[in-house]
């Protein structure tokens, strides 16, 4: 189960990716593999503001649906619009080609608060 | 917490990848490889059931068939020996209790097969309207059954059932004691996928063994081990009632689109006739239709369907379909918004999406 290192992780098993001032956010392989085959991804509107621990969209495997909680508060900047035709890609490729959101955080440092890859790889395991 | 029940295959899962969930108070694989895969193989192929939560009971005695007349709603009258009716028992007001399989053995002998979680209700209504020379008795526990379906299952089967030919079992018919590999089993052509197939019922000591030669004998056919998330994918394409969704004490046979198990102008009383007979001559108040969604969105069991402000039904299942890839469900609606084409708007998350209502069943496999 890959933990890219250069990315920070929640609990609710989203990964957030710095660049620059903005944070490129998707949900790990992890959670992918316990969703099971993703058919669905609703995503917020570039301009919509998320809040931390707060839902902020939802993915849909053929069983069931899961909300998406924001590992950070900001203002969604970028939306990947590839995943409403090829939600699969989740499943495919949740690190990259599955990148869900680009958020402005609202207070940078709140990256700091999520967990590490080490942190995150000893949480699953239990 | 309670401790979740298993079935004699539950070690088996492991070896095969499966990701077990709690169904109804069992501990059972929601998937192996895959739900799209392993329903497509069941589609294209064929695939590998454990079902042996569901529950058997054996009624014997000389009394037996009027009984099961009186709680029954198809007609069991007609049943011959080796043969199986698929039916429903209904409360007096006409609500189910459970829609069930049952196996004529022999003259005054029926084997019962139940959902899983009506198990002890089920055998409770039945005993409580005991009459006449009637033994019932709970053998679900020394019943384990799989299920095998999908095109390639008669193939794959017969390499394991020697001298019997499975092309002489027609469609709700059966065999008992088929030496399967060595093992004595039940084998009927059944099943809850809409493909042709079988539904084997052994002994528990026997399932793991059966369960490994069956997928041995089906590796070049790519037979996969199947969870009940594509045995829930697919009944729901075919258009198969599922208890607690399509069915409920709330909810009538007729209503549910299983009037062909209802039999009301068989001779014997049973009960939920006057209630389901009023039913049909006053006209259903909801009808079982399919709703696609026109915006984005997949419609999920219990959501809302409205049409303008007023409420008019709600889903009873829904997904993104495996085999069409589309969004669509099964709902209950009432009876004035029920023709095909008509608009409607289903409420996810919130919001109200459009839908129209559709044909069922989504799915029907091309006879042979």
């Amino acid at each position: 189960m890959a933990t890219p290192k250069e990315l920070r992780y929640s609990k609710e098993h989203e990964w957030v990716k710095t660049e620059g001032e903005k944070l490129r956010i998707g949900i790990t392989e992890f959670a992918q593999s316990e969703l099971g085959d993703i058919v669905f991804v609703e995503l917020p509107e570039v301009g919509d503001e998320i809040t931390a621990d707060e839902p902020f969209g939802s993915v849909e495997s053929v069983k069931t649906v899961s909300e998406l909680y924001a590992p950070v508060s900001g203002k969604v900047v970028e939306v990947n619009e590839d995943l409403n035709d090829s939600p699969e890609f989740v499943n495919d490729s949740p690190y990259e080609k599955a990148w869900m959101v680009v958020v402005e955080p609202s207070d940078a440092s709140d990256v700091d608060k999520l967990m590490t890859a080490e942190e995150y790889e000893a949480m699953i395991k239990e | 917490m309670v401790e979740l029940q298993r079935t004699p295959l539950f070690d088996v899962y492991k070896q095969y990848g499966g990701k077990t969930i709690d169904f109804g108070g069992w501990e059972l694989p929601v998937q192996f490889s895959g739900i799209k895969e392993e329903h497509e193989a069941v589609r294209t192929k064929a695939g590998l059931f454990d079902v042996s939560h569901m529950g058997e009971f054996e009624l014997k005695g000389t009394d037996s068939l009027a009984f099961l007349q009186k709680m029954m709603t198809n007609d069991v009258s007609k049943l011959k020996i080796q043969g199986a009716q698929y039916t429903a028992m209904c409360y007096e007001n006409g609500g189910t209790v459970d829609d069930l399989i049952i196996y004529m053995l022999e003259q005054d002998h029926y084997l019962l097969v139940v959902n899983a979680a009506n198990i002890e209700k089920d055998f409770k209504w039945l005993e409580d309207h005991l009459e006449g020379d009637v033994e019932l008795k709970n053998i679900s526990e020394d019943l384990a059954q799989l299920a095998i379906q999908g095109p390639a299952a008669q193939k794959v089967l017969q390499q394991l059932a020697g001298d019997l030919d499975l092309g002489s079992i027609g469609f709700f018919k059966f065999n008992q004691e088929v030496n399967v590999n060595g093992k004595s089993a039940l084998i009927s052509r059944t099943g809850y996928t809409g493909e042709d197939g079988f539904e084997i019922y052994c002994k528990p000591q026997d399932a793991a063994s059966i369960w490994h030669d069956i997928l041995e004998a089906g590796k070049e056919e790519g037979v996969l081990p199947c969870g009940l998330g594509a045995r829930d994918t697919l009944r729901f394409e075919a258009n198969l009632a599922l208890y607690g969704q399509e069915l409920s004490p709330d909810i009538t046979p007729l209503e549910a689109g299983i009037g062909f198990a209802v039999k009301l102008n068989k001779e014997a009383d049973f009960i939920g006739k006057e209630a389901l007979t009023q039913q049909k001559e006053t006209g259903l108040p909801r009808k079982l239709v399919g709703v696609e969604m026109i915006d984005r969105g997949i419609p999920r069991h219990g959501y809302a369907i409205y049409q303008e402000e007023k409420k008019i039904g709600e889903v009873t299942t829904g997904t993104q379909s495996p085999t069409l890839k589309r969004n669509i469900g099964l709902a209950l609606l009432e009876k004035a918004f029920t023709e095909v084409g008509t608009e409607v708007e289903v409420e996810i998350r919130g919001k109200r999406l459009k839908a129209v209502v559709t044909s069922i069943p989504f799915y029907k496999r091309e006879k042979k």
